[in-house]
Protein backbone atom coordinates (compact mmCIF):
# COMPACT_ATOMS: atom_id res chain seq x y z
CA UNK A 1 0.00 0.00 0.00
CA UNK A 2 1.22 3.33 -1.24
CA UNK A 3 1.88 5.40 1.88
CA UNK A 4 0.54 8.77 0.53
CA UNK A 5 -2.63 7.59 -0.46
CA UNK A 6 -6.04 8.62 2.00
CA UNK A 7 -6.94 6.01 3.93
CA UNK A 8 -10.48 4.83 2.26
CA UNK A 9 -12.33 3.59 5.19
CA UNK A 10 -14.29 4.01 8.62
CA UNK A 11 -10.88 5.37 9.93
CA UNK A 12 -11.82 8.55 8.11
CA UNK A 13 -14.80 9.65 10.21
CA UNK A 14 -12.53 9.44 13.47
CA UNK A 15 -10.22 11.75 11.93
CA UNK A 16 -12.87 14.35 10.95
CA UNK A 17 -14.58 14.96 14.39
CA UNK A 18 -10.91 14.27 16.46
CA UNK A 19 -8.29 15.54 14.40
CA UNK A 20 -7.79 19.32 15.25
CA UNK A 21 -8.04 18.27 18.74
CA UNK A 22 -5.22 15.14 18.07
CA UNK A 23 -3.20 18.24 16.57
CA UNK A 24 -3.59 20.26 18.96
CA UNK A 25 -3.03 17.51 21.82
CA UNK A 26 0.10 16.79 20.30
CA UNK A 27 1.40 20.00 20.02
CA UNK A 28 1.26 20.62 23.37
CA UNK A 29 3.17 17.42 24.02
CA UNK A 30 6.08 17.99 21.51
CA UNK A 31 6.34 21.27 24.05
CA UNK A 32 6.11 19.33 27.08
CA UNK A 33 8.20 16.08 26.37
CA UNK A 34 10.70 17.41 24.29
CA UNK A 35 12.76 14.63 23.00
CA UNK A 36 10.58 11.72 24.53
CA UNK A 37 8.65 11.91 21.63
CA UNK A 38 10.60 10.47 18.61
CA UNK A 39 7.91 10.16 15.78
CA UNK A 40 4.23 10.95 15.42
CA UNK A 41 2.19 8.95 13.04
CA UNK A 42 -0.49 10.87 12.19
CA UNK A 43 -3.92 9.72 10.14
CA UNK A 44 -4.16 10.51 6.32
CA UNK A 45 -0.25 11.20 6.48
CA UNK A 46 0.06 7.04 7.07
CA UNK A 47 -2.27 4.19 6.71
CA UNK A 48 -3.55 4.64 10.66
CA UNK A 49 -6.60 5.11 11.85
CA UNK A 50 -5.41 6.95 15.08
CA UNK A 51 -2.14 8.72 15.43
CA UNK A 52 0.66 7.01 16.70
CA UNK A 53 3.18 8.01 19.04
CA UNK A 54 6.63 6.87 19.54
CA UNK A 55 8.04 7.49 22.84
CA UNK A 56 11.07 6.95 24.46
CA UNK A 57 10.89 4.16 26.69
CA UNK A 58 12.36 6.00 29.94
CA UNK A 59 9.98 8.95 29.61
CA UNK A 60 6.40 6.95 28.60
CA UNK A 61 5.15 6.74 31.76
CA UNK A 62 5.38 10.41 32.13
CA UNK A 63 3.87 10.67 28.85
CA UNK A 64 0.97 8.38 29.66
CA UNK A 65 -0.16 9.88 32.92
CA UNK A 66 -0.11 12.81 31.19
CA UNK A 67 -2.16 11.47 28.73
CA UNK A 68 -3.86 10.07 31.52
CA UNK A 69 -5.02 12.22 33.69
CA UNK A 70 -3.79 16.20 32.05
CA UNK A 71 -7.13 18.70 31.19
CA UNK A 72 -7.75 18.38 27.71
CA UNK A 73 -6.34 14.86 27.39
CA UNK A 74 -8.36 12.38 29.56
CA UNK A 75 -7.41 9.61 27.86
CA UNK A 76 -8.37 7.52 31.24
CA UNK A 77 -9.19 3.83 29.66
CA UNK A 78 -6.50 1.76 29.17
CA UNK A 79 -8.24 -0.26 26.36
CA UNK A 80 -5.13 -2.94 25.54
CA UNK A 81 -1.53 -3.17 26.56
CA UNK A 82 0.27 -5.71 23.56
CA UNK A 83 3.89 -5.74 21.98
CA UNK A 84 4.74 -6.66 18.23
CA UNK A 85 8.17 -8.50 17.48
CA UNK A 86 9.42 -6.42 13.94
CA UNK A 87 12.52 -8.81 13.54
CA UNK A 88 15.20 -5.22 13.20
CA UNK A 89 16.28 -3.36 16.22
CA UNK A 90 14.95 -2.40 18.58
CA UNK A 91 13.11 -5.82 18.29
CA UNK A 92 9.99 -5.31 20.00
CA UNK A 93 7.25 -2.66 20.09
CA UNK A 94 5.26 -2.36 23.20
CA UNK A 95 1.90 -1.17 22.07
CA UNK A 96 -0.52 1.47 24.63
CA UNK A 97 -3.87 1.86 22.74
CA UNK A 98 -5.73 4.33 25.27
CA UNK A 99 -9.74 5.74 25.15
CA UNK A 100 -11.69 8.72 26.27
CA UNK A 101 -14.46 7.88 27.20
CA UNK A 102 -15.22 11.66 27.97
CA UNK A 103 -13.92 12.47 23.77
CA UNK A 104 -14.70 9.42 22.67
CA UNK A 105 -11.09 9.58 20.72
CA UNK A 106 -8.47 7.35 20.91
CA UNK A 107 -4.72 7.74 20.71
CA UNK A 108 -1.91 4.81 20.35
CA UNK A 109 1.35 5.00 22.01
CA UNK A 110 4.09 3.02 21.16
CA UNK A 111 7.84 2.45 22.49
CA UNK A 112 11.07 0.35 21.15
CA UNK A 113 12.74 -1.90 23.47
CA UNK A 114 15.45 -4.04 22.45
CA UNK A 115 15.94 -7.60 23.54
CA UNK A 116 16.95 -7.89 27.34
CA UNK A 117 15.90 -4.23 27.85
CA UNK A 118 12.91 -3.34 30.53
CA UNK A 119 10.12 -1.85 30.39
CA UNK A 120 8.67 0.45 33.33
CA UNK A 121 5.16 -0.81 34.06
CA UNK A 122 1.78 0.21 33.97
CA UNK A 123 0.33 -0.86 36.75
CA UNK A 124 1.23 2.19 38.71
CA UNK A 125 -0.98 4.35 36.52
CA UNK A 126 -3.52 1.26 36.02
CA UNK A 127 -4.38 -1.68 37.88
CA UNK A 128 -5.55 -3.09 34.16
CA UNK A 129 -1.92 -3.57 33.06
CA UNK A 130 -1.27 -6.40 35.33
CA UNK A 131 -2.26 -8.84 33.17
CA UNK A 132 -1.59 -7.54 29.67
CA UNK A 133 1.89 -7.32 30.83
CA UNK A 134 1.82 -11.08 32.15
CA UNK A 135 0.77 -12.01 28.79
CA UNK A 136 3.47 -9.32 26.76
CA UNK A 137 6.00 -11.18 28.73
CA UNK A 138 5.14 -14.73 28.43
CA UNK A 139 4.52 -14.26 24.61
CA UNK A 140 7.41 -11.86 23.73
CA UNK A 141 9.53 -12.36 26.92
CA UNK A 142 9.53 -8.20 27.40
CA UNK A 143 10.11 -7.73 31.40
CA UNK A 144 8.53 -4.76 33.25
CA UNK A 145 10.46 -3.49 36.01
CA UNK A 146 8.82 -2.24 39.17
CA UNK A 147 5.29 -5.28 37.83
CA UNK A 148 4.29 -7.12 41.05
CA UNK A 149 4.25 -10.31 39.64
CA UNK A 150 6.30 -10.89 36.68
CA UNK A 151 5.69 -14.54 35.21
CA UNK A 152 3.86 -16.36 32.98
CA UNK A 153 0.34 -15.91 33.05
CA UNK A 154 -1.05 -18.43 29.52
CA UNK A 155 1.40 -20.85 29.19
CA UNK A 156 3.09 -23.50 31.83
CA UNK A 157 5.40 -22.15 33.95
CA UNK A 158 7.61 -24.75 32.93
CA UNK A 159 7.35 -23.32 29.21
CA UNK A 160 10.74 -22.98 27.48
CA UNK A 161 10.84 -19.58 25.33
CA UNK A 162 7.84 -17.70 24.26
CA UNK A 163 5.88 -18.44 21.54
CA UNK A 164 4.87 -15.49 19.74
CA UNK A 165 8.55 -14.33 19.19
CA UNK A 166 8.71 -14.44 15.34
CA UNK A 167 11.60 -17.35 15.70
CA UNK A 168 9.63 -19.77 17.98
CA UNK A 169 8.90 -22.56 15.63
CA UNK A 170 5.23 -22.81 14.71
CA UNK A 171 5.03 -26.27 15.66
CA UNK A 172 7.18 -25.94 18.80
CA UNK A 173 5.08 -28.35 20.85
CA UNK A 174 6.03 -28.92 24.40
CA UNK A 175 3.85 -31.38 26.73
CA UNK A 176 3.45 -31.19 30.33
CA UNK A 177 1.24 -34.09 31.21
CA UNK A 178 1.94 -33.65 35.15
CA UNK A 179 1.05 -31.20 37.29
CA UNK A 180 3.33 -28.40 37.86
CA UNK A 181 5.14 -28.65 41.50
CA UNK A 182 3.04 -26.37 43.42
CA UNK A 183 4.46 -22.51 45.02
CA UNK A 184 3.40 -22.42 48.35
CA UNK A 185 4.90 -18.86 47.80
CA UNK A 186 1.92 -17.80 45.70
CA UNK A 187 -0.83 -18.38 48.59
CA UNK A 188 0.71 -15.70 50.46
CA UNK A 189 1.67 -13.03 47.92
CA UNK A 190 -1.72 -10.96 46.72
CA UNK A 191 -1.97 -11.45 42.60
CA UNK A 192 -1.64 -7.66 42.25
CA UNK B 1 -38.69 -71.90 34.18
CA UNK B 2 -39.04 -73.54 30.85
CA UNK B 3 -42.99 -74.08 29.33
CA UNK B 4 -43.87 -76.56 31.17
CA UNK B 5 -43.16 -75.42 34.16
CA UNK B 6 -40.34 -76.98 35.50
CA UNK B 7 -37.30 -75.58 36.60
CA UNK B 8 -33.98 -74.34 34.06
CA UNK B 9 -30.68 -72.69 34.59
CA UNK B 10 -29.57 -69.92 32.44
CA UNK B 11 -25.36 -70.50 32.61
CA UNK B 12 -22.81 -67.48 32.01
CA UNK B 13 -19.46 -66.84 32.75
CA UNK B 14 -19.27 -63.76 35.85
CA UNK B 15 -16.84 -62.07 33.98
CA UNK B 16 -19.89 -61.58 31.19
CA UNK B 17 -22.24 -60.80 33.70
CA UNK B 18 -20.18 -58.13 35.21
CA UNK B 19 -19.46 -56.61 31.94
CA UNK B 20 -23.00 -56.82 30.52
CA UNK B 21 -23.78 -54.81 34.01
CA UNK B 22 -21.31 -52.71 33.34
CA UNK B 23 -22.05 -51.57 29.74
CA UNK B 24 -25.37 -50.72 30.68
CA UNK B 25 -24.46 -48.38 33.00
CA UNK B 26 -22.25 -45.83 32.00
CA UNK B 27 -22.16 -42.73 34.07
CA UNK B 28 -19.91 -40.19 31.64
CA UNK B 29 -18.26 -37.77 32.82
CA UNK B 30 -18.95 -34.88 30.24
CA UNK B 31 -14.79 -33.27 29.76
CA UNK B 32 -16.29 -30.82 26.91
CA UNK B 33 -13.89 -28.13 26.61
CA UNK B 34 -15.89 -26.22 23.34
CA UNK B 35 -17.77 -27.01 20.16
CA UNK B 36 -17.67 -30.57 20.52
CA UNK B 37 -19.37 -30.22 23.94
CA UNK B 38 -22.26 -28.53 22.51
CA UNK B 39 -23.01 -31.65 20.28
CA UNK B 40 -22.29 -33.92 23.58
CA UNK B 41 -25.09 -31.68 24.94
CA UNK B 42 -27.54 -32.29 21.98
CA UNK B 43 -26.23 -35.98 22.16
CA UNK B 44 -27.44 -36.28 26.18
CA UNK B 45 -30.94 -33.82 25.38
CA UNK B 46 -34.00 -35.46 24.78
CA UNK B 47 -33.87 -35.60 21.05
CA UNK B 48 -31.46 -38.28 20.98
CA UNK B 49 -31.15 -39.69 24.68
CA UNK B 50 -27.94 -41.26 25.62
CA UNK B 51 -30.85 -42.61 28.44
CA UNK B 52 -31.70 -45.26 26.15
CA UNK B 53 -27.80 -47.09 26.17
CA UNK B 54 -27.64 -47.06 30.25
CA UNK B 55 -25.17 -43.65 29.97
CA UNK B 56 -28.28 -41.68 31.94
CA UNK B 57 -26.63 -40.51 34.81
CA UNK B 58 -23.89 -37.33 34.01
CA UNK B 59 -22.16 -36.93 36.73
CA UNK B 60 -19.42 -34.03 37.19
CA UNK B 61 -17.45 -35.39 39.98
CA UNK B 62 -14.97 -37.48 38.20
CA UNK B 63 -15.02 -39.51 41.26
CA UNK B 64 -18.68 -40.63 40.28
CA UNK B 65 -18.01 -41.24 36.55
CA UNK B 66 -17.02 -44.31 34.82
CA UNK B 67 -16.60 -42.89 31.52
CA UNK B 68 -15.07 -39.65 30.23
CA UNK B 69 -16.06 -38.38 26.90
CA UNK B 70 -12.96 -35.48 25.95
CA UNK B 71 -15.21 -33.13 23.62
CA UNK B 72 -13.34 -30.55 22.32
CA UNK B 73 -9.84 -28.72 22.03
CA UNK B 74 -7.26 -29.51 25.10
CA UNK B 75 -4.56 -27.11 25.22
CA UNK B 76 -1.42 -27.75 26.76
CA UNK B 77 -2.20 -26.20 29.47
CA UNK B 78 -5.34 -28.12 30.08
CA UNK B 79 -3.14 -31.28 29.92
CA UNK B 80 -2.53 -31.58 33.86
CA UNK B 81 -5.82 -30.96 34.53
CA UNK B 82 -6.73 -33.71 31.78
CA UNK B 83 -4.47 -36.35 33.50
CA UNK B 84 -5.57 -35.42 36.83
CA UNK B 85 -9.29 -36.12 36.64
CA UNK B 86 -8.53 -39.01 34.60
CA UNK B 87 -6.54 -40.68 37.65
CA UNK B 88 -9.47 -39.34 40.09
CA UNK B 89 -12.12 -41.66 38.50
CA UNK B 90 -12.44 -45.31 39.73
CA UNK B 91 -11.23 -48.53 37.60
CA UNK B 92 -12.79 -49.74 35.70
CA UNK B 93 -12.80 -46.30 33.92
CA UNK B 94 -13.47 -45.53 29.54
CA UNK B 95 -12.53 -42.87 28.11
CA UNK B 96 -14.34 -41.45 24.38
CA UNK B 97 -12.34 -38.89 22.43
CA UNK B 98 -15.00 -36.92 20.39
CA UNK B 99 -14.16 -35.14 17.80
CA UNK B 100 -10.94 -34.76 15.73
CA UNK B 101 -9.48 -31.84 17.94
CA UNK B 102 -9.69 -34.51 21.11
CA UNK B 103 -8.70 -37.12 18.50
CA UNK B 104 -5.35 -35.59 16.59
CA UNK B 105 -5.01 -31.83 17.28
CA UNK B 106 -7.44 -31.35 14.92
CA UNK B 107 -7.20 -28.20 12.55
CA UNK B 108 -5.19 -26.27 15.58
CA UNK B 109 -1.49 -27.87 14.63
CA UNK B 110 0.12 -25.28 16.89
CA UNK B 111 2.09 -24.85 19.67
CA UNK B 112 -0.76 -24.12 22.30
CA UNK B 113 -2.76 -27.50 21.71
CA UNK B 114 -1.97 -31.10 22.62
CA UNK B 115 -1.91 -33.25 19.08
CA UNK B 116 -4.50 -35.66 20.42
CA UNK B 117 -5.54 -36.65 23.94
CA UNK B 118 -3.79 -39.67 23.87
CA UNK B 119 -0.57 -38.71 24.05
CA UNK B 120 -2.10 -38.15 27.66
CA UNK B 121 -4.06 -40.57 28.75
CA UNK B 122 -5.38 -43.75 27.31
CA UNK B 123 -8.12 -43.73 24.77
CA UNK B 124 -10.85 -46.78 24.25
CA UNK B 125 -13.03 -44.66 21.34
CA UNK B 126 -12.48 -42.26 18.70
CA UNK B 127 -15.55 -40.55 17.14
CA UNK B 128 -13.82 -38.32 14.03
CA UNK B 129 -16.10 -35.74 12.84
CA UNK B 130 -15.69 -31.72 13.32
CA UNK B 131 -17.80 -32.05 15.51
CA UNK B 132 -19.35 -35.64 15.05
CA UNK B 133 -22.98 -36.29 14.91
CA UNK B 134 -24.87 -37.29 18.04
CA UNK B 135 -25.81 -40.62 15.77
CA UNK B 136 -22.06 -41.06 15.73
CA UNK B 137 -21.65 -40.44 19.56
CA UNK B 138 -24.02 -42.83 19.96
CA UNK B 139 -22.19 -45.31 17.46
CA UNK B 140 -19.09 -44.71 19.16
CA UNK B 141 -21.34 -45.83 22.86
CA UNK B 142 -22.56 -48.95 20.96
CA UNK B 143 -18.61 -49.77 20.00
CA UNK B 144 -17.63 -49.15 23.43
CA UNK B 145 -20.15 -51.56 24.88
CA UNK B 146 -19.39 -53.55 22.50
CA UNK B 147 -15.69 -53.63 23.63
CA UNK B 148 -16.70 -53.48 27.04
CA UNK B 149 -18.73 -56.92 26.16
CA UNK B 150 -15.87 -58.29 24.65
CA UNK B 151 -13.31 -57.22 27.84
CA UNK B 152 -11.27 -55.29 25.28
CA UNK B 153 -10.99 -51.94 26.26
CA UNK B 154 -7.64 -50.98 28.27
CA UNK B 155 -9.32 -50.81 31.18
CA UNK B 156 -10.33 -54.46 31.35
CA UNK B 157 -6.73 -55.02 30.35
CA UNK B 158 -5.60 -53.78 33.25
CA UNK B 159 -7.98 -56.08 35.14
CA UNK B 160 -6.76 -58.96 33.75
CA UNK B 161 -3.11 -58.30 34.13
CA UNK B 162 -3.61 -57.65 37.74
CA UNK B 163 -5.81 -60.85 38.50
CA UNK B 164 -3.09 -62.41 36.33
CA UNK B 165 -0.17 -61.45 38.75
CA UNK B 166 -2.44 -61.74 42.12
CA UNK B 167 -2.77 -65.48 40.75
CA UNK B 168 0.29 -66.63 41.34
CA UNK B 169 1.19 -64.14 44.21
CA UNK B 170 -1.80 -62.82 46.29
CA UNK B 171 -0.99 -60.52 48.92
CA UNK B 172 1.54 -58.97 47.01
CA UNK B 173 0.64 -55.29 45.69
CA UNK B 174 1.21 -55.36 42.15
CA UNK B 175 3.21 -52.10 40.23
CA UNK B 176 3.25 -51.19 36.63
CA UNK B 177 6.19 -53.17 36.25
CA UNK B 178 4.82 -56.15 37.07
CA UNK B 179 1.88 -55.57 35.14
CA UNK B 180 4.18 -55.35 31.82
CA UNK B 181 6.09 -58.63 32.90
CA UNK B 182 2.68 -60.53 32.96
CA UNK B 183 2.65 -59.44 29.09
CA UNK B 184 -0.19 -56.81 29.07
CA UNK B 185 0.36 -53.43 27.72
CA UNK B 186 -0.84 -51.08 30.38
CA UNK B 187 -1.08 -48.24 28.39
S1 LIG C 1 -13.43 -31.15 16.32
FE1 LIG C 1 -14.38 -29.34 15.39
S2 LIG C 1 -16.30 -29.08 16.54
FE2 LIG C 1 -14.97 -30.42 17.76
S3 LIG C 1 -13.87 -29.08 19.16
FE3 LIG C 1 -12.58 -29.35 17.35
S4 LIG C 1 -13.11 -27.60 16.04
FE4 LIG C 1 -14.75 -27.80 17.55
Amino acid sequence: MDINTPVPTIYGKDFEKHGEMWKTQIAELRTKFQGAIEEVRFPREYPTDVPILYVKKESVIAVLDHLRSAPGFEYGFLADLTATDEEIDPRFEVVYNLLSHGNMARIRVKTRVSEGQEVPTATTLWMAANWPEREVYDMFGITFSGHPHMRRILMDDRWVGHPLRKDYALRGYQLFPDTPPPKPELLEKSDR
Amino acid sequence: MSKDGSAVFFTTKLDDFVSYGRKNSLWPYPFGTSCCGIEMMATLCSDYDMARFGAEAVRFSPKQADMMIVAGIVNTKMAPILRTVYEQMAEPKWVMSMGACASSGGIFNVYSVTQGIDTIIPVDVYVPGCPPSPEGVLHGLMRLQDMIQKGETRAQHREQALKRINLFSPFKTSTADDIKNAGYNAE
